[in-house]
C-alpha cells in the first residue's frame, strides 16, 4: 500500500492530500484569462474533501501511481506541464479511480459562486427564484400546422 | 412467519407510484376499506437538489434515479448486470413519477394493434377507444400543458398551454423544419398555470430529481390527497414479502415487514399489485405456494417474462449560439415523423423523439471529459466554454417488442435489507431494436445538423436509461399467454389484480406513464362495474 494512505487505511494522510490537491489544480488550473481559480483553490479543495465521503479511501488507494509514475521526485516535484501528463497517464492507467477524481473535482467545481460567475451563472441554487426561459417563436409551427393528420388508422 | 395480524381490509394495493395512486383513488368512491403499503416514505420537496448549490451531485447520488446508486433504506437492489440498459425506479410515495421528466404523451391507436398492422408482438385486448375516457379523466387530475391539434394524434384536449421552447427549442425546431418533418409542443404533466393547488413551473431544471415547485404532477401531489381525504389509508414504510393465498386458492393478504422491521400480516378481500414492472413480477415469483409452487398468478410462466424498456438513443449537438443550458424543463418538444412502421426503413414499429434542453454546469464539464472534448490543464477552460450552454438535442424512445426470454427472475443470492430475494433481470436487444436505434441517430444527426449543430453526438442504448418498465404480467383474453384478464385479474386467482406497466402487451414507443395512469383508472373502473360479481 502506498505510504500517501493513512494507517487506519479510511482516509487521506496529509501527504496524499496534497498529491489530490495538486492534481485537482493539474486536471482544472487557475485561469487569469477567465478570472477563475483552480480547483486546488483553498475553499473548491475542502468541499472535494468534505463531499467524497467514503470514496476517498479507494482514491487513496491509486494515488500513490501518480508517484510511481513520476519517479524521482514525485508528483509534487513534477511541474505544471508534466503534472497534466502525469494525470493523462494515471486517467489511462486507472480509469476507474481517474473518473471518480474527476466528477468529485468537477461536481465541486462547477458550484463555487466565483466560476458560476465567471459563466454568467446565476450563483445561487435553482431554487425558489428559477430561470426566465423565452415562450419561443410558435410561428414555427406553421409549417406543422398545415400537415393532414397522419396517425396510422386501424379499422 | 407473522409477528402482527392486523383487522382485515378489502383492498390492499402495494405500492404507491402512478398505478397506486389512481386506482386508489378511483376506488375510494365505493366506500371499501382500502390500505396501501408504500416501501418508501413521504416526500419532501424542500429537500430536493436544486434547493441547494449541491444540486446535480445531488441527483447523482441520493436522487439518483439508480437504486443500485441510491442505494436508499426504501430501495431493493436489482441484479442488472446481464441487461446492457440498468434499471431506473424511485421507491416512496409517489413512486417513479417522483423523478420522471413529466413527458406525457398517449399511446396511438395503432398501438393496440400491433399483430394484427405489423405480425409482431400481440395485440391488446383492448383499444384506444376504451381507454380514451380513462385518459381524459387521468388528463384533468395531473394537468396536462400542451397544445391541441397535433397532427400526429387523435384529437385531445390540454388543461395548460405548452411549455416554452426556449432557445433551444427554437433551434430543435428549425432542424426539423428545415427537414419537413414533424415535431410538436410536447404533452408534459408540468404544470404551466397554477392547477389544482399546484404553481406553475418556474424553469428549475433538474425535474429528474425532484420538482421543489411543485409545478410536476408527481402523484403524492396529484393523485394521493385525494385519494386520503376519500378515506383511504396509506402506510409507508412498508415492504410486502408475498401475497398469501387460502385453502381456496384466492389471494388471502399480505405478508410485509413494517418500519421497525416487524412482520406483519394484512388479511384483504382484494390485492391490487401496483409495484412496476419489476416489483410486481419480483413479488408474485416469491409468493409460493403448494398450490402455487412457481409463483401467485403464474401457472403458464409468464408472470417475469416479456420485460420491455424503451431502448434509448441520446443524440445531442454543439452550437455555437448559446442554448438553454440546464434551465427549463428537460423536455418541450416531441417529433413523432417515424412512430408507424415504413418497411421501407428494415425495421418494424417506430419511435419518438423527445428533445432534452440541455445540461447544468457539472453534467458538461463530466460528459465534455469523458468524451475528451475537454482537456485536463490549461485547455480545459476555453473547451469547456465551447460546450457549457451549447448543447441541445434529443432522445429517440423506441418501442421495444415483447421477447419471453426477456425476463425477471428472483436473484438466487442478492436480497434487500429484510432478506427478501433482489430481482435479476435477463434482457437483450432485439435485432429490430438495434436497428431502430442506429436509424434514429442518423436521422436526429441530420436534424441537428441542419439546425447548425457544428458537432454531433450520441449513445445507442443509453445505458442508464431503464426508466420504462412494462409487461411482465400481461393482459389478454387467453389464460395460456396472458397473466391478467383483459380487466386486469389474475386468470389464475380471482382476487387479484395488476394494475401498474406490468399490463403492458406491447409498449408502443413513448413514455408509459399516461398509460400507466389511464389503465389504472380503466381496472378500477371495470372492477367498480363488477363489485356483486368481482370473484365469479
Amino acid at each position: 500500500m502506498s505510504d500517501l494512505i493513512g494507517s487506519s487505511g479510511r482516509i487521506l494522510s496529509e501527504a496524499g492530500t496534497a498529491v489530490l490537491r495538486a492534481l485537482a489544480g493539474a486536471i482544472i488550473p487557475a485561469s487569469t484569462e477567465h478570472g477563475v481559480p483552480g480547483a486546488d483553490d483553498e475553499a473548491i479543495f475542502t468541499d472535494v474533501l468534505a463531499s467524497a465521503g467514503p470514496i476517498l479511501a479507494f482514491i487513496g488507494e491509486h494515488l500513490g501511481l501518480l508517484d510511481e509514475l513520476a519517479g524521482d521526485g514525485g508528483f509534487l516535484g513534477a511541474d505544471a506541464a508534466r503534472q497534466v501528463a502525469l494525470a493523462e497517464g494515471f486517467r489511462q492507467a486507472q480509469p476507474e479511480a481517474a473518473a471518480l477524481i474527476v466528477s468529485l473535482i468537477c461536481q465541486s467545481y462547477y458550484r463555487d459562486p466565483r466560476v458560476l460567475e465567471s459563466l454568467g451563472t446565476p450563483a445561487r441554487p435553482p431554487f425558489p427564484e428559477g430561470y426566465d426561459i423565452d415562450d419561443g417563436d410558435w410561428s414555427l409551427l406553421d409549417p406543422v400546422r398545415a400537415r393532414d393528420p397522419f396517425f396510422r388508422p386501424v379499422n | 412467519m407473522t409477528g402482527t395480524t392486523n383487522d382485515p381490509v378489502d383492498v390492499v394495493i402495494i405500492g404507491a407510484g402512478a398505478s397506486g395512486a389512481a386506482v386508489a383513488w378511483s376506488l375510494a368512491e365505493t366506500r371499501m376499506r382500502i390500505v396501501c403499503l408504500e416501501q418508501g416514505d413521504w416526500m419532501n420537496p424542500s429537500d430536493y437538489p436544486t434547493t441547494g448549490m449541491d444540486w446535480e451531485a445531488r441527483a447523482m447520488g441520493d436522487y439518483s434515479f439508480s437504486p443500485n446508486r441510491r442505494r436508499a433504506s426504501a430501495d431493493y437492489p436489482i441484479n442488472d448486470d446481464d441487461s446492457p440498459i440498468k434499471i431506473a425506479n424511485f421507491n416512496g410515495v409517489g413512486g417513479g413519477t417522483v423523478l420522471y421528466a413529466g413527458h406525457y404523451p398517449r399511446f396511438h391507436p395503432s398501438d393496440f394493434r400491433v399483430r394484427s398492422l405489423d405480425g409482431v408482438g400481440e395485440d391488446w385486448p383492448i383499444d384506444y377507444e376504451t381507454l380514451a375516457p380513462y385518459y381524459d379523466e387521468n388528463d384533468r387530475i395531473v394537468g396536462v400543458s400542451g397544445l391541441e391539434g397535433d397532427p400526429a394524434y387523435p384529437p385531445k384536449v390540454s388543461q395548460m398551454p405548452p411549455l416554452p421552447l426556449g432557445r433551444a427549442g427554437e433551434t430543435v425546431a428549425r432542424g426539423f423544419n428545415a427537414m419537413g418533418w414533424h415535431w410538436w409542443p410536447s404533452d408534459s404533466a408540468i404544470a404551466t398555470q397554477p392547477y389544482e393547488g399546484r404553481d406553475r413551473c418556474i424553469n428549475l431544471g433538474g425535474c429528474l430529481s425532484g420538482c421543489a415547485q411543485g409545478a410536476k404532477a408527481s402523484a403524492d401531489i396529484t393523485y394521493w390527497p385525494m385519494a386520503i381525504r376519500a378515506g383511504v389509508e396509506l402506510r409507508t414504510r412498508c415492504r410486502v414479502r408475498e401475497v398469501t393465498v387460502n385453502e381456496n386458492g384466492m389471494a388471502s393478504g399480505v405478508v410485509y415487514h413494517d418500519a421497525g422491521g416487524v412482520t406483519q400480516f394484512q388479511p384483504a378481500e382484494v390485492v391490487i399489485m401496483a409495484s412496476n414492472g419489476i416489483g410486481t413480477p419480483r413479488i408474485l415469483l416469491n409468493s409460493t405456494s403448494g398450490r402455487f409452487p412457481d409463483g401467485l398468478a403464474n401457472r403458464n410462466g409468464l408472470v417475469g417474462r416479456n420485460l420491455m424498456f424503451h431502448p434509448y438513443a441520446s443524440i445531442s449537438g454543439i452550437f455555437e449560439g448559446a442554448q438553454d443550458g440546464s434551465e427549463g424543463p428537460g423536455d418541450c418538444l416531441w417529433s413523432q415523423e417515424f412512430y408507424e412502421t415504413d418497411p421501407s426503413r428494415g425495421f418494424v414499429r417506430g419511435f419518438t423523439y423527445e428533445m432534452t434542453r440541455g445540461r447544468g454546469p457539472v453534467m458538461t464539464a463530466l460528459t465534455g471529459m469523458h468524451a475528451g472534448r475537454i482537456p485536463f490543464g490549461t485547455g480545459h477552460h476555453d473547451a469547456y466554454r465551447a460546450l457549457h450552454k451549447r448543447i441541445t438535442g434529443m432522445v429517440a424512445i423506441c418501442e421495444d417488442l415483447p421477447d419471453a426470454d426477456n425476463r425477471v427472475t428472483l436473484d438466487p443470492e442478492l436480497t434487500d435489507a429484510d432478506g427478501i430475494p433482489a430481482p435479476r433481470i435477463t434482457y437483450q436487444l432485439s435485432r429490430n431494436s438495434e436497428d431502430m436505434l442506429r436509424f434514429a441517430v442518423d436521422r436526429a444527426t441530420e436534424v441537428l445538423k441542419a439546425a447548425g449543430a457544428t458537432d454531433v453526438f450520441s449513445e445507442i442504448p443509453l445505458a442508464i436509461g431503464g426508466w420504462h418498465l412494462m409487461g411482465t404480467a400481461r393482459m389478454g383474453t387467453d389464460p395460456a399467454t396472458s397473466v391478467v384478464n383483459e380487466w386486469g385479474r389474475s386468470h389464475d386467482v380471482r382476487n387479484l389484480f395488476v394494475v401498474d406497466g406490468s399490463l403492458f402487451v406491447t409498449s408502443a414507443g413513448v413514455n408509459p406513464t399516461r398509460t400507466i395512469q389511464a389503465l389504472a383508472l380503466y381496472v378500477a373502473d371495470q372492477m367498480k362495474q363488477r363489485l356483486t360479481s368481482l370473484f365469479d
